[in-house]
């Protein structure tokens, strides 16, 4: 017993040698930059770092497909079938033209060979569809490190998977404690000061790299800010740059609780869910709040579920009937370093915080756009496409005309309609003007 | 998505699929990646709402149409092998010349052939190798929804069949069909090509 006590002594010291040590670094390097909002652009060199390792990685795995004489499976955001933009008339005008040997002159008649096109149609958005990959991670096209982005396992040597391994130590072992310590306590929200200091702090538990651009365009009070959503830390991302009032369903869980630390010190705007669907009820609360100049500006997000930031979805319109100037903002993620959109349907709210604690970093650029507002002659569906066109263009993101609604239910038929209506025309014409009732 | 890597080994049968199809590797694998992308609860197949809830799908006039073609003799799972088997269909046809193919082997399912009896089966409703003035009228009405009154889809109806018909019985048979296609270059508009 008595020669265990050096050894004990020494052991004790250590630990509190470096638990010192450790809450030194937090300090020094989180907890008082967070504070003050200054940076020591250590990150910036941590992230062209691993941009060197991540490059060297795709080459070593490129060479030992070689080597076998394999092509590596690159993954292709852009759709894996050869696509030509052409016209519903000009497919079937195309197809007709090329089986029947008479002239064809312009009279609307129908051919066996129509069918084609809506076959070949069918098929291609069976084989790849503009919608069903915005609800699933980004893929990318190299190799960042983590297990959960390879699809090419084969082809790692030794060197890789060494470190692979010493990545997997590193994310665990020190990235992840360090985001835990430093998470804040909710209890401790008093007044929109702390708020933000307490975000600031979010975002370097998160190790989360921001470049804010255009920040004279920030969002003023009385306004609305609306951004392409992502995943929940586009929230702690945009409020940890200013002061903002939420707008949302009363989630329960983590996030219920969260939820109910933020209202005692701000005036935030939670719905219940049978609410939400009583849209007049919505608009009549966003309205009172966006009149009262002294609330802060709400941020909303008019997609109304996370999509994977390739590309940006259909705007509910409810945001922008109520006439208030409109502030938006593009996020846009740098999916090498870590993704972050959330896939509600695969992972719950403490995984996905998991995963995102044991990414390299989460690297995201943040554009504060002009302010814009309805025009005379617009409604509320056409300014909700211009907003969401200039976001999608400031981001590089696709803009889609499809609801992210679809997500989890099926798609209207008035859509079906109107591709009827387009044939309709070809095999009879448009002398008939049939009103529909 | 990106948790579930999708390489050769993971693919079951991958090699009876390719001889069966004429899909390379590559191929194989980016749509066996689709199929998992498709199967929403991870089921290991698919089922109809899986299909219908593609929504540039449930758009297209004959989308439940197209559907049916997966699941013939009232199935209700689509394993990944039925899955390619019919997108087989749409392969584009190889450059190397036809005429030497052996005659022993079964037709390779892109054939020209394959192709128009994809086709043939979209309008032969109840499969009993004819299409009916009533299947036509259906399927047209399925392609026009509501915007065409019934008299004029009948007339249209009448006019095809008529056309097409050629022993005078009043419904258009596969080999009458293929007769009036017989000019169509078929290869190349039932055809998909996917990027390697």
């Amino acid at each position: 017993m008595f020669l265990l006590l050096p050894f004990d002594s020494l052991i004790v010291n250590l630990l509190g040698i470096s638990l010192t040590v450790l809450f030194t670094l937090l300090l020094v390097f989180i907890i008082v930059p967070a504070i003050f909002g200054v940076s020591f652009g250590i990150r910036k060199l941590y992230m062209k770092t691993l941009l060197k390792i991540f490059a060297w990685a795709t080459l070593r795995m490129e060479r030992g497909a070689k080597e076998k004489n394999h092509q590596l499976y690159k993954p292709y955001t852009n759709g894996i079938i050869a696509k030509d933009p052409t016209s519903l008339e000009e497919e079937i005008k195309e197809i007709r033209r090329s089986g029947s040997s008479k002239a064809l002159d312009n009279t609307p008649e129908f051919e066996l060979s129509d069918i084609f096109y809506f076959c070949r149609k069918g098929m291609e958005t069976i084989m790849d569809d503009e919608v069903t990959k915005r609800f699933s991670a980004e893929e990318l096209e190299s190799w960042n490190l983590l297990s959960r982005t390879n699809y090419n396992f084969q082809y790692i040597s030794l060197r890789l998977t060494v470190l692979w391994g010493l990545g997997v130590l590193i994310r665990y072992c020190f990235l992840l404690p360090l985001s835990v310590c430093v998470l804040p306590k909710p209890k401790e929200f008093l007044s929109k000061h702390v708020h933000l200091m307490c975000y600031r702090i979010c975002v370097r538990a998160l190790t989360a790299i921001i470049t804010y651009h255009d920040r004279k365009n920030r969002p003023r009070n009385g306004g609305i800010c609306v951004a392409n959503h992502t995943s929940p830390i586009d929230v702690i991302i945009l409020a940890s740059d200013g002061y903002y009032a939420m707008v949302g369903q009363v989630h329960g869980g983590l996030m219920g609780v969260i939820q109910r630390a933020m209202v005692k010190a701000c005036p935030h705007v939670w719905f219940e869910r049978s609410e939400v669907k009583d849209r007049h009820l919505v608009a009549k609360r966003l309205t009172e709040h966006v009149q009262d100049k002294s609330k802060l500006p709400i941020l909303i997000f008019p997609e109304g579920t996370c999509i994977n930031n390739t590309s940006v979805m259909m705007f509910k319109k409810g945001s922008f009937e109520i006439g208030a100037t409109v502030y938006p903002v593009a996020i846009k993620y740098d999916p090498q370093f870590g993704d972050a959109f959330w896939n509600s349907s695969k992972y719950g709210m403490v995984t996905y915080l998991l995963r995102m604690m044991t990414s390299w970093a989460i690297v995201c650029s943040v554009w504060y756009l002009p302010p814009m507002t309805r025009e005379k002659d617009e409604d509320a569906v056409q300014f909700a496409n211009r907003v969401k066109s200039a976001i999608a263009r400031q981001g590089g993101l696709v803009d889609l005309l499809w609801d992210g609604g679809l997500k989890r239910e099926k798609v209207k038929d008035t859509f079906k309609e109107e591709q009827q209506k387009l044939y309709s025309k070809m095999i009879v014409g448009n002398h008939e003007d049939r009103s529909r009732s | 998505m990106g948790a579930r890597a999708s390489h050769a080994a993971a693919v079951p049968g991958a090699e009876r699929i390719r001889r069966e199809t004429g899909f390379s590797q590559a191929c194989l694998l980016r749509l066996h990646h689709r199929f998992q992308a498709l199967d929403r609860n991870n089921k290991g197949y698919l089922s109809r709402v899986d299909l219908q809830q593609i929504g540039a799908l449930a758009v297209n006039p004959l989308g439940d149409r197209i559907i049916d073609s997966f699941f013939p003799d009232g199935n209700h799972q689509l394993d990944f092998p039925g899955f390619v088997r019919v997108l087989a269909h749409f392969r584009p046809v190889d450059e190397e010349d036809p005429g030497v193919r052996d005659p022993k082997q079964p037709e390779p399912l892109n054939s020209r052939m394959n192709k128009l009896r994809f086709a043939f089966q979209l309008y032969d409703l109840d499969r009993d190798g004819k299409i009916s003035r009533n299947e036509m009228l259906q399927v047209l009405r399925l392609m026009v929804g509501v915007q065409v009154t019934e008299e004029q889809l009948e007339s249209i109806a009448d006019r095809t069949v008529q056309e097409a018909d050629e022993d005078g019985d009043g419904a258009v048979s596969f080999l009458e069909f293929t007769k009036s296609l017989e000019k169509m270059n078929i290869e190349q508009k039932m055809s998909i090509r996917i990027l390697k």
